[in-house]
């Protein structure tokens, strides 16, 4: 009875796998340097680019990989798809896989449509009986009918990429493995892709995704690991795996605090000699995240002596729009009497809701009664970047809940369970 | 997650290989790539074909005005046939070789972006030369018939005989495709070699001729090159019966394992060496 109580198998299972290439300093490319030198040692240098990496992906599962360039995730992905050997550890694919590393491979420009897809279909894993049968379909998806005589020469990189996805979707793997290719296209076929990713998902096919959009990730993936320098570092949830990676991604000293001694508008008595963000934690960041708290922070050093002077900040988006305004008067309009000599740090602290994108933090020093007294006013010296992942468009992305429910099942009321 | 259990996974995927247990894949991709390729200069000029042919027909033409009508080189019956002939196995002997020094290099883009087995590769381009072979064949065939030459049991041959030299050019194939992808100069080397080989294989010049000239020890060795052996086969059984059979020119039909053995070792040989390049190959490029 310990069969029942056995998980399926998994799709893949990564082994402690490890992969150096050794890449010489000199390369020797001829017989003659090898016959004029034949005891030279070429040294290698090693680069080790996957780093005892294990997992498993489970049968069903749409798993992301995420690294930054050079992080090794293409490397696995061409250990995955048999490219590659692995020097170390073992992989494990359990079902017919087929790869998505380029679309089209085996394209050739002189040929029509058919003999193309015959040839890519081979390569993907089809028999050519199976691929010609197909040839219908593919085309119709590719919106290629009218075009199929022409010689891939003579389509757009457009027509060409739409066959070429046309073909990979036909091939009816259990594992597909997709290395960015989902970018391609004009913004309808895109759609149609993703449409073509959400039917593979819910029909239950293993899915390996590599890709830097996180929004991909966090919209199609189930699970998601990390890589950084070959190694995994994270493995988990999407939307937790994708904030490291973003955060990963930016340098800590950010180009936010850089704007010490900027053009600052007026000079009435006190001055902004500095601006910038931080994270709820006081770090600093070239790029914030959506969803976490911001702090903006000004330091300000007093000429004359002011009584109660309060920072305003407005955050204009690219087209010049005012998009959010923030002021210290609010909740401390007795902010206390200052001297000449004096300086004072203002911050504003907020939950990042903005949608991805740069903005300009206009900060002004007024006195109390309102903004009109202005005693300082900073230009757009520096910008503020915002980086999410859910975004769907709007100016600002506040937090929701949806729902679907199936209106036969209707709301469920308590006459019914009692 | 629930601890994995190794022994359920079955074997693990092995890398990159020359060869795949799926053998009709193989098949499929080794034919689809010769045949597109063919497609491509058949189809793909105005003429098509008819280039295809003018180069060892146009050999053949100012070969034959030379050595026949000014040089007289030879008095054999069927000298011209067998000329031809030589030519156009010849001609197969370097496309199928020459054409697979840089295939795998050149195709690169498919080495890197997906898994096939690797030797599809060089092996679609000796079946690319095959169809050729095929086609020209069918030119000597009525070249042949016309210069009076009859059909013989001994036609039967032709099978071993090509059979012989399309293994020979496998196995050439597969070592210089695999030995280009680290050596760059195997390319010009191997160009010079196909000169030499098409003067050493008594295509131009009759065996017996050669043999008169040169020395026992020089003759045999001369003959042991494979691609000898099999174009003075090849006349004497298709072409003219009365010229030395491979079997006599080497001096017994029992030395034939000479130059069997040679074709024998180099498809071995070259096998062993693209088999054992063929999983970094794509690392190496």
């Amino acid at each position: 009875m310990a069969d029942a109580l056995k998980s399926p198998v998994p799709a893949i299972v990564v082994d402690a796998v490890s992969k150096t290439f050794r890449v010489p300093e000199e390369q020797t490319h001829t017989l003659k340097e090898r016959a004029l030198h034949p005891w030279r040692h070429t040294s290698h240098e090693q680069f080790a680019a996957l780093k005892d990496v294990s997992f498993a992906v489970e049968e069903g599962e749409f798993f992301g990989i995420v690294g930054r360039n050079g992080s090794g995730k293409s490397t696995l992905l061409k250990c995955l798809a048999g490219i590659y050997g692995v020097d170390e550890g073992r992989i494990w694919c359990n079902g017919r896989m087929s790869t998505f590393i380029e679309l089209g491979v085996g394209f050739n420009p002189d040929l029509a449509a058919l003999d193309n897809v015959v040839m890519n279909g081979i390569m993907l894993g089809l028999s050519p009986s199976e691929a010609r049968a197909r040839y219908e379909r593919i085309i119709e998806f590719a919106e290629l009918e009218e075009f199929q005589d022409l010689k891939l020469k003579n389509y757009s990189s457009g027509m060409h990429v739409r066959l070429a996805f046309s073909v990979a979707i036909q091939v009816d793997a259990d594992i597909l493995l997709i290395d960015e290719v989902l970018a391609v296209g004009d913004a309808a076929f895109q759609q149609k892709c993703f449409d073509v990713f959400n039917r593979m998902r819910d029909e239950g096919r293993t899915i390996v995704f590599v890709t830097h959009d996180m929004g991909a990730v966090k919209r199609f993936c189930h699970r998601a690991l990390l890589l950084e320098r070959g190694e995994a570092i994270a493995l988990g949830e999407p939307g937790d795996v994708g904030d490291r990676y973003l955060a990963m991604n930016f340098d800590r000293d950010g180009t936010a605090a850089r704007a010490a001694g900027g053009e600052w508008e007026g000079n009435r008595g006190a001055r902004i000699v500095q601006a910038w963000f931080e994270d709820g934690a006081g770090d600093q960041w070239g790029v914030y995240l959506q969803g976490y708290q911001v702090r903006f922070r000004a330091r300000v050093a007093f000429d004359e002596a002011i009584d109660d002077p309060a920072l305003r900040v407005t955050f204009e988006n690219d087209a010049g729009q005012p998009v959010f305004v923030a002021s210290t008067a609010v909740e401390h309009e007795r902010s206390g009497s200052f001297v000449p000599g004096e300086e004072a740090v203002f911050s504003v602290e907020f939950e990042n809701r903005l949608a991805p994108g740069r903005y300009y933090p206009i900060a002004s020093l007024v006195r109390r009664g309102g903004g009109l007294d202005l005693i300082d006013r900073s230009t757009r010296e520096i910008a503020f970047l915002v980086q999410g992942s859910t975004a769907q468009g709007g100016i600002v992305d506040l937090p929701y809940a949806s729902s679907v429910e199936r209106a036969a099942v209707g709301p469920r009321s308590r006459i019914e369970v009692s | 997650m629930n601890a994995i259990e190794y022994s359920d996974l079955g074997a693990p995927i092995r890398g990159p290989r020359a060869l795949t247990d799926d053998r009709s894949r193989f098949w499929h991709l080794t034919y689809n790539i010769a045949r597109n390729e063919f497609k491509l200069r058949f189809f793909g000029s105005a003429l098509g074909y008819v280039w295809q042919l003018m180069r060892p027909l146009l050999l053949f033409g100012v070969l034959l005005f030379v050595f026949s009508h000014v040089a007289h080189v030879s008095n054999a019956p069927y000298y011209s046939v067998a000329l031809l002939a030589g030519i156009v196995l010849f001609t197969f002997f370097g496309e199928a070789t020459g054409g697979a020094v840089r295939s795998v290099v050149d195709r690169e883009n498919l080495v890197r972006k997906i898994h096939f087995p690797r030797l599809v590769i060089p092996l679609s381009i000796v079946l690319l030369a095959s169809f050729n072979l095929a086609l020209n064949l069918i030119v000597v065939l009525i070249f042949a018939l016309a210069e009076g030459v009859r059909p013989m049991m001994s036609w039967l041959e032709a099978p071993l005989i090509l059979g012989m030299l399309i293994v020979y050019c496998a196995g050439l194939a597969m070592l210089l495709s695999a030995l280009f992808v680290h050596f760059r100069d195997i390319q010009p080397i191997w160009e010079v070699v196909c000169q030499v080989l098409f003067y050493a294989s008594g295509i131009l010049i009759p065996v017996e001729l050669l043999r008169a000239r040169l020395s026992d020890t020089a003759f045999h060795l001369l003959m042991l090159n494979p691609l000898a052996t099999i174009v003075e086969q090849f006349r004497h059984a298709m072409i003219d019966h009365s010229a030395l059979s491979a079997g006599q020119a080497l001096g017994g039909w029992w030395q034939l394992v000479e130059p069997i053995g040679i074709v024998v070792a180099i498809f071995a040989i070259g096998f062993w060496v693209f088999n054992r390049s063929a999983p970094l190959i794509a690392e190496n490029l």
